[in-house]
């Protein structure tokens, strides 16, 4: 959930009236109050109080705004917001409208295909900026680039000062060395390549870097002069670089999404058409793609939805009457009247709330209006009978009765190295059929374990300061992999156990085994289903000291004595014997 | 034994003393070793009020083997000064003599004898004086007299360095009658014995009272481990509500089932090889239901059942990547989608509790793989009051009555609402849970009835259980760095008890 910090005063000033800290709760309807700092505590917090002695301690007020609400992220909208909630202000009705000159044009070429093909972009013109305000500007394009645009991997914005820039723009892609210009704060020309060096060391930057850089063209926008206005997504040409003063804006934002782009665009002009002129209003740019068309932007499109009063009240579980719910709606935004037979609620779903894509998310608003603390709890009549699933009941029965012969319960990691199922248990990691992850950040995280083995004996190496014996066990799924499953990989349930102590003590082992069997009511011998151990062989274990378990007419695992290579390659000292059984034929 | 000849004789000397009687005294008088009256005292202590016996401590001189030695028969240096003759002696057969090295340097500074070197045969050794006190063996027999108190400071300290004197400290008993005191002391039984029982004989014998400050043996036993002790309680809780355990037992799982099938767009952060263990083998799903996948695809990219969709386009290669599964909702998709299938639609509860992996920055509270709870009810007409009917009776029997929802945002349920409860230890709400009604979007292309509604919430296994042990590093908990000791010194767990209060923070 992106938190949006906002200077307590300011808000205030915005709201026209002052707030008690203690009552966050007040503050309104989604964005809640996460807790109120200074700018000054932030930067000591996270820098030390050396650095944060000459910042400012302007009360900030941080707040959680719910990640799909991108017209909450800056104060302008926040305000809005509340001030329609408490009935204070009507929601502004958003306009576009058409230069009284030549509209500004922006020609995508054909070469921004295949590594950015989407561009918008519109106009604020005649804007009036203080310094809060633009602060402000920046700071919402920084919290949209890290939300909605997905670390600009999906859309970039680029706001330039219309009154340095002469149109039409092209948005064009070419070769790296191709591409020169002075970028924002740096006071003299680079090519990209140079620039995509230099930013290597920019810990803001560099974050960006990954989107274009193994691409052999990178996008870029100039003006009919040649003048670069941006290299989206990583950085502005300082050319047309906006300031305090600036009255006219172009914004330009490009991107791998298109529906993602048009409501970055809108939900910039929607907030800062606030500072224009002619309030709310937005003069239109015209995008030309490759293929010729031609469309305007922003769109700011309103839309229609009709949602039954009764529905909203089945779904929230609330009995209000439809001009109630209307006026819930109107209060989030949302304007809202009844019409037709009286039960009908026609919804208007303004550019800004871009999240109501659905009745639900309509029914939701309705009920965060109406304060999901004050909805009835009723139970609903389902009628059902429960039943556990076979396995982990089995499983829960049997973990009981492992502790009651003598065994304690280990729960150990699901993943673990390559080196912990492979190297250390003796056998070539191509011999287990484990799967493998392609983006571990360590080693512990190489792959899913097969064996449940490797998770006790760490625990033991863990616990060599516990008196011995240590007698452990686990009953917890392996994956391996599966061809004839619909992913590809099986969890199979294993029990484990070990005994760890200065004699190998195998009979203790051998003494559990037969104790699970008679708990599962499996009798000693080959006949009728029953089961035996039969020597065998395994890596992991001692040459002679190593038996296979087979029951029910199949094999089931293995017991024995553990190799003194395995003992040593988990850091331990002493004998130590072990069985591990699939469960899964005994249900 | 309690009851020897050694402690009858102590209750009798008790019993015609004045007040009482020193232990080491009365070893002296008895003329045996203290070790046995000690053993006396600590005997009759053991009977309860029969003596009472203060320990005191006392310093004493004592000669040591060779100060015994010259306390008898002189200082070396005296026993050297007799043995010269008046016609003197060779001094290499003086040296010869027991005491000879060590008396003839005393006895030459004391000045009781010299050394003519210039004599014919060697060095001789006369007389000097015709007699002499032996103040050394004078000394020695007032210590062994017991009068050192007669010696001063510097005289003792000197013989102490000759090591003659050594200084020791006895620990006495002083001993008195106490209040059951007795001199007819029985010997009291320890344990009831099976010949006892059959001969009846314990009807008249004493037993020794047993110390019930001491702890007991603990028995051998094995131990389950704390957090799965808590999973249990929580299927417990499930079932007593007749919630059916979905099966979870698969840990891989694909794109489609994870996300996509939740109606999560695939250019979702969660989605990110920051967040999600991917896998390179097997890196694909093998098989995807087409058909769904299909209604899936087409509600992404443009919408349908109502809603506007995302607007993006959808990508097959993108939702048959294979991962480690983030939640176990993929579980619930999966038996949803089951549901769906069975005609007519049948009203059901699900739950599960099993492992989901992220692949996220590790501390103190958080690992790479986590159980989560999760409960789901499918029926006509569900509301968001049901919801919260349903979160307030599980939270009831988890002994959280105090609860608040807060609005929040999840892509796959709309409404979403957190759950809070009011911490007492805290003194604030804190979050126990997320829940919501499972979207249309994500319900519909499964074939479930359009007036079908799914209630779900989910919360962690592992933060529950962190704060009813009181665990502040999940390392401790989980994972193979487990501390055994704190697994077998775990109580039950029994949620709905009061916790026990934290143990009181010692002085560092």
């Amino acid at each position: 959930m992106p938190t949006v910090s906002v200077k307590r005063d300011l808000l205030f000033q915005a709201l026209g009236r002052t707030y008690s800290e203690c009552r966050p709760y007040t503050l309104g309807p989604t964005p809640l109050l996460g807790g109120w700092t200074s700018e000054k505590e932030i930067i000591s917090k996270e820098q030390g109080n050396v650095k944060a002695a000459g910042a400012s301690d302007v009360v900030l007020y941080k707040i959680d705004v719910p990640a799909n609400r991108y017209d909450l992220l800056c104060l302008e909208g926040l305000v809005r917001g509340l001030q329609v909630f408490k009935e204070r202000i009507k929601a502004p009705v958003y306009k576009r409208v058409m230069p009284d000159g030549k509209i500004q044009k922006l020609i995508i070429t054909e070469e921004t295909a295949k590594i950015r093909p989407f561009a918008v972009a519109a106009v604020l013109r005649n804007i009036k900026f203080t310094k809060d305000r633009y602060d402000s500007f920046i700071e919402l394009q920084e919290k949209l680039h890290q939300n909605i645009c997905r670390k600009r991997a999906l859309v970039a914005i680029g706001t330039h000062d219309l009154d340095t820039l002469s149109g039409p723009f092209t948005y064009t892609a070419k070769r790296p060395s191709d591409i020169k210009f002075k970028p924002l704060n740096k006071t003299k020309e680079y090519t990209a390549c140079e620039l995509m060096n230099i930013y290597k060391t920019d810990n803001h930057l560099k974050h960006y870097l990954h989107i274009i850089e193994n691409k052999p063209l990178y996008p870029v926008i100039y003006d009919s002069n040649g003048v670069v206005l941006s290299m989206p997504p990583i950085i502005n040409g300082d050319h047309s670089r906006i300031t305090v003063n600036t009255r006219n804006i172009f914004i330009e934002c490009t991107g791998t999404d298109f529906t993602k782009a048009k409501i970055v665009l809108d939900i910039i002009v929607t907030m800062f058409s606030e500072y224009c002129e002619n309030q709310f209003t937005v003069e239109a740019a015209e995008v030309v793609f490759p293929n010729g068309k031609s469309h305007t932007f922003p769109e700011l499109a309103y839309r229609k939805e009709m949602v039954r009063a009764d529905l909203i009240n089945k779904k929230v579980g609330i009995r209000e009457t439809p001009e109630n719910l209307a006026k819930l709606l109107t209060r989030m935004y949302l304007k809202s009247e009844v019409i037709g037979d009286g039960n009908q609620i026609e919804i208007e779903i303004p550019p800004t709330r871009a999240d109501i894509i659905h009745a639900c998310d309509i029914v939701e608003d309705a009920a965060i209006a109406y304060g999901y603390n004050n909805i009835q709890m009723t139970l609903p009549k389902t009628y059902t009978i429960a039943n556990q699933f076979p396995l982990n009941k089995l499983t829960e029965l049997l973990r009981h009765d492992m502790a009651a012969a003598g065994f304690t319960e280990a729960l150990t990691f699901a993943l673990c190295s390559q080196e912990d199922i492979a190297d250390k248990l003796g056998v070539d990691i191509s011999a287990t059929k484990a799967v493998h992850i392609s983006n571990p950040k360590t080693a512990e995280f190489q792959v899913a374990r097969t064996t449940l083995l490797p998770g006790l004996l760490k625990t033991i190496a863990a616990n060599r300061k516990m008196p011995l014996p240590l007698k452990l066990f686990e009953i917890s799924d392996i994956v391996i992999k599966d061809s004839n499953t619909d992913v590809g990989a099986k969890n199979y349930r294993h029990l484990c156990a070990v005994y760890y102590n200065k004699n190998p003590g195998f009979e203790i082992i051998h003494g559990l085994l037969d104790r699970i069997m008679q708990l599962l009511d499996v009798l000693p011998g080959e006949d009728k289903g029953g089961y035996v151990i039969k020597a065998s062989e395994g890596p992991a274990f001692f040459p002679g000291r190593c038996a296979e378990i087979f029951a029910r007419g199949q094999s089931v695992g293995k017991l024995g004595v553990l190799h003194p290579d395995v003992i040593t390659k988990f850091e331990l000292t002493m004998p130590c014997s072990s069985l591990e059984i699939n469960i899964g034929p005994f249900l | 034994m309690a009851d020897g000849p050694v402690a009858e004789l102590l209750l009798r000397r008790l019993e015609a003393s004045d007040g009482g009687l020193d232990s080491a005294e009365l070893a002296a008088e008895l003329g045996m070793e203290h070790q046995a009256v000690v053993g006396a005292v600590k005997s009759l202590q053991a009977l309860g009020e029969v003596i009472e016996a203060e320990l005191r401590s006392t310093k004493r001189w004592e000669l040591t083997a060779e100060g015994e030695e010259i306390a008898r028969e002189g200082s070396h240096e005296a026993r050297v000064f007799r043995s010269i003759p008046p016609e003197g002696l060779a001094q290499s057969e003086l040296m010869r003599l027991p005491s000879g090295k060590v008396g003839f340097s005393k006895a030459m500074s004391n000045k009781w004898i010299r050394v003519d070197k210039s004599a014919a045969d060697g060095p001789r050794v006369f007389r000097v004086v015709d007699s002499m006190e032996d103040e050394v063996q004078r000394r020695l027999q007032l210590v062994r007299g017991g009068q050192a108190e007669k010696l001063g400071e510097k005289e003792r300290s000197e013989l102490r360095k000759r090591k003659l004197l050594a200084e020791v400290i006895l620990k006495t008993y002083w001993v008195s009658k106490g209040s059951a005191f007795s001199t007819s002391i029985s010997k009291q039984e320890t344990e009831l014995s099976p010949e006892m029982i059959s001969s009846g004989s314990w009807r008249d014998r004493p037993f020794k009272p047993y110390n019930f400050l001491a702890h007991g043996v603990l028995p051998d036993s094995g131990h389950l481990h704390p957090l799965l002790k808590v999973r249990s309680q929580f299927r417990q809780i499930f079932l007593e509500m007749g919630f059916t355990e979905m099966p979870t037992d698969n840990f891989i799982e694909s794109s489609f089932w994870n996300f996509d099938a939740l109606f999560q767009p695939q250019q979702h952060p969660a989605r990110d090889q920051h967040d999600t263990f991917f896998l390179r083998d097997p890196a694909e799903a093998l098989q995807l239901p087409m058909d769904y996948v299909q209604r899936v695809k087409r509600t992404h990219s443009q919408g349908g059942y109502g809603s506007q969709g995302y607007k993006y386009n959808w990508k097959l290669d993108e939702a048959r990547k294979n991962l480690l599964r983030t939640h176990t909702t993929s579980a619930s998709a999966r038996a949803l989608y089951r549901l769906a299938q069975k005609k007519p639609f049948t009203p059901v509860k699900y739950f599960s509790i099993d492992r989901v992996f992220r692949n996220e920055t590790l501390d103190a509270t958080h690992l790479a793989e986590f159980h989560q709870i999760e409960g789901v009810v499918a029926d006509h007409g569900l509301t968001l009051g049901h919801l919260m009917g349903v979160l307030r009776e599980f939270f009831t029997k988890l002994g959280i009555t105090q609860l608040r929802f807060k609005p929040a945002y999840n892509p796959y349920t709309e409404p979403s609402m957190e759950v809070f409860s009011y911490h007492q230890g805290l003194k604030k709400w804190v979050e126990v849970g997320n829940s919501g009604v499972f979207r249309p979007e994500m319900l519909l292309p499964m074939g479930l009835p359009e007036n079908v509604s799914v209630i779900a919430w989910g919360l962690s296994l592992e933060r529950p259980t962190m704060i009813k042990y009181g665990i502040n590093n999940i390392r401790e908990l989980v994972g193979h760095k487990v501390n055994l000791q704190m697994v077998y010194d775990s109580p039950l767990c029994r949620l709905d008890a009061e916790p026990r209060p934290p143990p009181t923070q010692e002085a560092a």
